[in-house]
């Protein structure tokens, strides 16, 4: 931050005019209506935008969801009431997208189910195993750590792209395959592998933030327990079975929810990798949404917003299963 | 005394010394060391590959390193001639440069002596010359003569936008958290739930009248459409909150005695106190922005507008993928947050682990 330094000529004057300014209008009002209730005021530019961009849209999703058309001013729009979401679940067999009206929409639930199941077991597997071993005595592991961190903070569309030429026909992964002996395959073009794929790139990029998370856990750990269970002739097995496991418990369960809520939004990554293909095979939820309302040809808000509300609604099961369990494995 | 040794030996033993341990060590290290291949070797296997040349980038099996073909000035020809090892009938080695190709012919000539006949070479017989060269062309190509992907404009269209919305997440976010944590008004709580239930609430759920609203203001294709939805966060006031509770009341009492404003309080004291927190936050922000995909992607749909996720997916969404300039704005697109991290790496590892939240 020390650069930043360099500015401070230029705008300390600016911002103490700024901040003066806003004094002498506060003043009076702060007068008026007393300290306590100036809180009114520190709350009300975030209540603001919080209102006006989050609140008013979550209420407004309700009447898309019941509207119809092609319009996007709510005035254009005809009531249709249900149809949307009886659109969505029109299907002869549920189990068969293909018998459904809207197929991509059943497709991309199935898809979404496949990757979340696959991906949150990676994730949690991964960063499980990764935290135990930064958690050893081991050397340089603030630079391991930074290692298997680093992926998290790039950009899906750059992750994406890094994985997309590693992966492609002429690519690296099939050089170094061919070295051992191995076939070169189209990866993202073969329907079995491109999930496979799919998952596997989204949890290299994110399974560095849950290692933190369960590093963190893990060092929360008081060392006595481990020396008690030592007194007692545990072994390394038992050590981890009946002392990291049991306190362990609470962090791997935040890191399951997070994860899952975070895997059942899935869009970027996969989005610019596969662009949801070969034909529907990676196209999850997030993305029906995003295509039906936003980039094709006909744009169908009503539609799109119902789709929306089938995703929220399963959020908020997982939350509320998280506060459900989360207070169970409180209590006991 | 002894029990004693033994204990310690057992407690070191849980994670190094000892026969059986070493195996358990071995397996550490091979995991680190495979770890490292994976997370790491992907991102410089990028760098590496941005620097070669479109017909380096072509070669299968791909070289490790980027090779470029040495180029030789010979007397009496304009251009750089392409330099080639060439192995005559009787076993001879030579180094020519082409001068022409004529079919499966090429018409050879010897750099040392550039006024002599030029020596006809069948193509089977010729090898290239390489060195290792950086293609930095890929990087400054771009900037400069590239129809459909105009770099500064994405750059700037970036910094504005991570820059203006991490400022103004960090002041509302601030003052919000400040109300919420140190004054007590009617409907404080129901605030403060309200903007925590959020927490998991993602705008990808509300899209649509999101989208609606911007197109009103007259948002759509401006960068205000992009930073405002998102500069209340739920994140930021939680974590704020949380540590402007640690800050003690006796302190804002006292200031007040000495009659210091409601405002200069939050400017002068608040502020200053809570500047770890702000810190997180504001190196979340930049990620979160910086980063940022879909919500670009709707608000956003002409080039000059914008930020660089969005126009890098353009780019490589097109028909013939120009991979070396795609490779080479990948690299960049990366490297401002490779830097945050390096130099701030201590802040956001322990904000992450103390918070819970990306």
């Amino acid at each position: 931050m020390r650069f930043l330094s360099i500015l401070e000529p230029l705008t300390r004057p600016l911002l103490l005019l700024l901040v003066t300014a806003i004094d002498g209008i506060l003043k009076p009002i702060q007068q008026r209506i007393g300290v306590n209730k100036m809180g009114y005021f520190f709350v009300l530019p975030n209540l603001l935008i919080f209102g006006i961009f989050v609140l008013f849209p979550m209420l407004l999703n309700f009447y898309y969801a019941m509207t119809g058309g092609t319009k996007l001013f709510p005035a254009d729009r005809p009531f249709v009431g249900l149809d949307n979401f009886a659109t969505l679940f029109d299907c002869e067999n549920f189990s068969q997208p293909n018998s459904c009206q809207e197929d991509l929409f059943w497709r991309g639930i199935f898809n979404t189910i496949q990757f979340v199941i696959f991906q949150v077991s990676g994730i949690v597997l991964f960063s499980l195993i990764t935290a135990l071993v930064l958690n050893r005595n081991i050397v340089a592991r603030g630079f391991f750590r930074s290692v298997f961190f680093y992926p998290v903070l790039l950009s899906p569309v750059v992750v994406a792209l890094i994985w997309k030429w590693i992966l492609q026909h002429e690519g690296v992964l099939n050089a170094i395959l061919e070295i051992f002996g191995g076939e070169s395959m189209r990866w993202l073009l073969d329907t079995n592998w491109a999930m496979f794929w799919v998952v596997f790139v989204s949890v290299w990029a994110l399974m560095g933030f849950y290692t933190l998370i369960l590093l963190a856990g893990l060092q929360s750990i008081p060392p006595e327990l481990y020396e008690a269970s030592s007194i007692d002739g545990a072994n390394t097995w038992q050590d981890f079975r009946f002392v990291t496991m049991p306190l362990l418990m609470p962090t791997m369960f935040v890191v399951l929810v997070l994860s899952l809520i975070r895997a059942v939004q899935m869009f970027d990554q996969i989005f610019v990798l596969t662009g949801g293909g070969p034909g529907t095979r990676t196209q999850l939820m997030v993305q029906y949404i995003y295509t039906t309302g936003f980039s094709n040809q006909i744009q169908l808000f009503g539609l799109s917003a119902a789709a929306s509300m089938v995703l929220g609604v399963s959020l908020l099961i997982l939350t509320l299963l998280q506060l459900r369990l989360g207070n169970q494995s409180s209590l006991a | 005394m002894q029990a004693d040794r033994i204990s310690i030996g057992q407690f070191l033993s849980r994670r190094s010394g000892g026969k059986r341990v070493n195996t358990a060590d071995a397996l550490t290290y091979l995991y680190l060391t495979v770890g490292t291949i994976l997370m790491f070797g992907p991102v410089l296997w990028l760098v590496a590959s941005s620097f070669k040349t479109q017909a380096g980038l072509v070669k299968y099996p791909p070289p490790l390193l980027p090779y470029q073909q040495v180029q030789v000035d010979v007397e009496g020809f304009d251009k750089p001639l392409p330099l080639y090892t060439v192995t005559g009938e009787d076993g001879t080695v030579s180094e020519l440069a082409q001068v022409r190709r004529v079919g499966i012919e090429a018409q050879m000539v010897d750099p040392a002596e550039p006024d002599a006949e030029p020596i006809k070479v069948n193509i089977r017989q010729r090898e290239p010359v390489e060195e290792v060269k950086l293609a930095w062309e890929n990087y400054f190509d771009p900037l400069i003569e590239l129809e459909n992907f105009d770099f500064f404009t994405y750059l700037k269209n970036s910094v504005l936008v991570t820059t203006f919305a991490t400022a103004i997440t960090l002041v509302i976010n601030s003052m919000a958290a400040f109300a919420l944590s140190k004054y007590r008004f009617k409907g404080r709580d129901a605030i403060f739930v309200l903007f925590i239930s959020t927490l998991m609430i993602p705008i990808t759920v509300i899209l649509v009248p999101v989208f609606l609203v911007i197109t009103s203001i007259g948002w759509k294709n401006n960068l205000w459409g992009v930073i405002i939805p998102g500069a209340a966060t739920p994140t930021g006031i939680f974590l704020l909150r949380q540590y402007m509770l640690t800050i003690p009341d006796e302190l804002l009492d006292a200031a007040r005695i000495d009659g210091a404003s409601e405002w200069h309080i939050y400017w002068r004291i608040i502020l200053p106190l809570a500047r770890p927190a702000l810190a997180v936050l504001a190196i979340f922000s930049v990620m979160w922005r910086w980063n940022d995909f879909l919500w670009p992607l709707i608000v956003l749909s002409q080039n000059d507008y914008f930020t660089l996720q969005v126009g890098l997916n353009a780019f490589q969404g097109e028909l013939q993928i120009q991979w070396h300039y795609v490779l080479a704005m990948t690299v960049v697109t990366l490297l401002p947050i490779t830097l945050v991290f390096a130099f701030l790496q201590r802040f956001i590892t322990t904000g992450i682990a103390t918070t819970g939240m990306k």
